[in-house]
């Protein structure tokens, strides 16, 4: 079976879900990876570190942006005339519309945010998660090239192998200008939870303590206190719909239906009341503690370890705490 | 200004969606539109308060549906339209784009085309830009601010990496993400006016499309393993005494 890695990074970051793409093709035979960006040498280099046998890059000054259309142009002509039987891909805003527009240009399909898969001959069946997480549907994809975009962090990372190389393989860009980038503007560092193996999370309660003033002022001391945690622990602050919108944060952090799915290794939701809308984008997580002022709180019935307190006493006790353990 | 708004009808967040004898079912559970077009209906509208001109829902599903597109056009489209036919019971995604194209054909284009961001069933996310695709038109996904401009259209896209603006020439497909604010309730007029609308149902010959062969199809649905968690109150006299016990807690789970 003939297996393409599209490697997504973004202004040449690369996604980790894309070395647990390249594991996972790895474990199938030989496996092509795909760069396309402008200046994306070292990203090549890494793909060879992270097991890719072949790498075809396409470095053109058009890609320094991600814009759809360019990259489905280029992509689709590549797996046109390579034809691949199969095209592994990330999970990432970006990947989900390329492998869209790229099958609808090789008159095939895509099978999204897939967390299992299944080959027979050259034949992949896969199993996704649908309606929320609630129900697991087996699907297969009848033509050729077979997309299939793989959750993060749901195969494993394949070890850097520093210094293995292999044979690149120059293509050409494609023109297909549908729109300009005007401007980018990070409103902090690259926040990426799909990425992190542990997440700290807050809710409306990170802005509940009025002996630090108004609510605004609680939240910012309050994810200060989560963002000790998790920087202890190597992970990454997310954060609930309530929170997003009292401003306390950004629509980034936000796990739940309409912000991120997460399945961390660890999750600790610290002043979150557990709704519908927030489980679905955590339930998954290997471990989840649950640090809440109300006892009757729904979280509690989600969550392994569960503390009924302040999270403004509990989570840098817990900080403390742990760092003694890890020698941190 | 001609916007018309993609929308689709599924089972509530609430409901208890399960696997039953090949089937998902989900009770007796409301169906609802998709929350997450309720932004793309919500963008709609804040561009035709901005730039004058109408806004068309557009939905492909059963009958049932209707229901979606009243609330859409309680809270203020001008018109709805519903694509239905049995014969579409089992496309795929990318189907569903080319019957779409059809239909945004159909009503004689548009300027804008916009979705929300994904649906809660399948949840794929790309039906939006399949179905700029098939259009030709420029896709701009996870839309969080619009502003158009003699015939171009300035977007502020919501990333993980942060907030990118993006500009092109209409007509364009856009997918709509919470940072557009909250959508707005039906209004009291709204619902009058939405219990009385007429809604064309068009089928695929009215379209003048063949049925897209699904090249995606399902061969099984199953449950997910239910993980009966049991939580562990961890009590103690002061918040370090309790974070003493939770720390060893987690080490002991070797997750760190
Ligand atoms: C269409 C739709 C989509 C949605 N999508 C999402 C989504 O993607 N993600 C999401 O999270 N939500 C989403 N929601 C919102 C969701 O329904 C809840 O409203 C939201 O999750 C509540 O956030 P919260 O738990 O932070 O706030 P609350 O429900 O207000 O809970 C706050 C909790 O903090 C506790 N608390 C207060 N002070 C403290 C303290 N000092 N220490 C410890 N605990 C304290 C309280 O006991 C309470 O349990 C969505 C809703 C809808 C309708």
């Amino acid at each position: 079976m003939k297996t393409w890695v599209y490697i997504d990074h973004f202004k040449g970051e690369v996604q980790v879900a894309s070395w647990e793409a390249l594991g996972l093709g790895k474990s199938l035979g030989a496996v092509t990876a795909i760069v396309l960006g402008s200046g994306v040498d070292a990203v090549a280099k890494a793909a060879f570190e992270y097991g890719a046998d072949e790498v075809i890059v396409v470095d053109d000054a058009s890609l320094a942006d991600y814009r759809a259309e360019p990259f489905a142009s280029t992509f689709s002509a590549l797996a046109s005339s390579s034809t691949p039987d199969l095209i592994l891909l990330p999970t990432t805003a970006r990947t989900r519309e390329l492998s869209a527009m790229c099958a609808v240009d090789l008159n095939s399909g895509v099978l999204t945010d897939v967390s299992a898969l299944s080959v027979d001959g050259d034949k992949v069946t896969v199993t996704r998660p649908i309606y929320e997480g609630k129900v697991l549907e087996k699907t297969v994809c009848n033509a050729k090239p077979q997309f299939v975009t793989l959750r993060g962090r749901a195969f494993p990372k394949p070890a850097q192998e520093a210094g293995r190389t292999g044979a690149v393989t120059k293509a050409e860009a494609k023109a297909d200008v549908k729109s300009s980038v005007e401007g980018y503007s990070a409103t902090e560092a690259a926040v990426n939870i799909g990425d992190a193996a542990v997440i700290v999370s807050g809710g409306r309660g990170v802005s509940n303590n009025p002996s630090l003033g108004d609510e605004k002022a609680a939240a910012e001391k309050g994810f200060a206190l989560l963002g000790e945690l998790a920087g202890l622990l190597g992970g990454a602050v997310g954060a609930s719909r309530a929170a997003v919108d009292g401003g306390f944060i950004t629509y980034a952090h936000q796990v739940g239906q309409t912000g991120k799915v997460v399945a961390p290794d660890l999750y600790i939701a610290c002043g979150i009341s557990g709704a519908i809308q927030h489980l679905v984008g955590m339930r998954n997580a290997k471990l989840i503690v649950a640090i809440n002022k109300d006892a009757e709180a729904p979280i509690f019935k989600q969550a392994r370890f569960g503390v009924v307190g302040d999270l403004f006493a509990v989570v840098p006790a817990l900080t403390v705490a742990l760092r003694k353990r890890l020698g941190k | 200004m001609k916007i018309i708004a993609c929308i689709k009808q599924v089972p509530d967040s609430e409901a208890k969606v399960k696997a039953e004898n090949g089937q998902v079912t989900w009770g007796d559970a409301p169906l609802v539109i998709n929350p997450f077009d309720e932004y793309a209906v919500e963008g709609a509208l804040q561009q035709k308060e901005a730039n004058g001109g109408t806004v068309t829902a557009l939905c492909i599903g059963p009958e049932t549906a209707r229901e979606a597109l009243k609330h859409a056009l309680a809270m203020g489209a001008d018109e709805a339209i519903l694509v239905s036919d049995p014969a579409l019971n089992d496309i795929d995604s990318v189907g569903a784009a080319r019957v779409l194209a059809a239909a945004i054909n159909k009503i004689g284009g548009a300027d804008m085309v916009m979705f929300g961001r994904q649906t809660l069933d399948n949840g794929a996310g790309v039906t939006p830009p399949q179905t700029a695709r098939v259009l030709g038109w420029p896709m701009l996904g996870w839309v969080g601010q619009i502003k158009v401009d003699a015939g171009s259209v300035q977007v502020e896209r919501v990333l993980e990496e942060g907030r990118q603006t993006v500009k092109a020439n209409l007509p364009a497909v856009l997918s709509i993400v919470q940072s557009i604010g909250e959508p707005r309730y039906p209004s009291f007029m709204g619902i009058r006016k939405a219990s009385k609308a007429a809604i064309p149902v068009w089928s695929v010959a009215e379209l003048g499309v063949s049925v897209p062969a699904a090249v995606v199809t399902r061969v099984e649905i199953s449950n997910p393993p239910t993980a009966e968690t049991v939580c562990e109150i961890i009590a103690g006299e002061t918040p370090e005494a309790i974070a003493e016990t939770l720390a060893d807690k987690i080490l002991a789970e070797k997750v760190l």
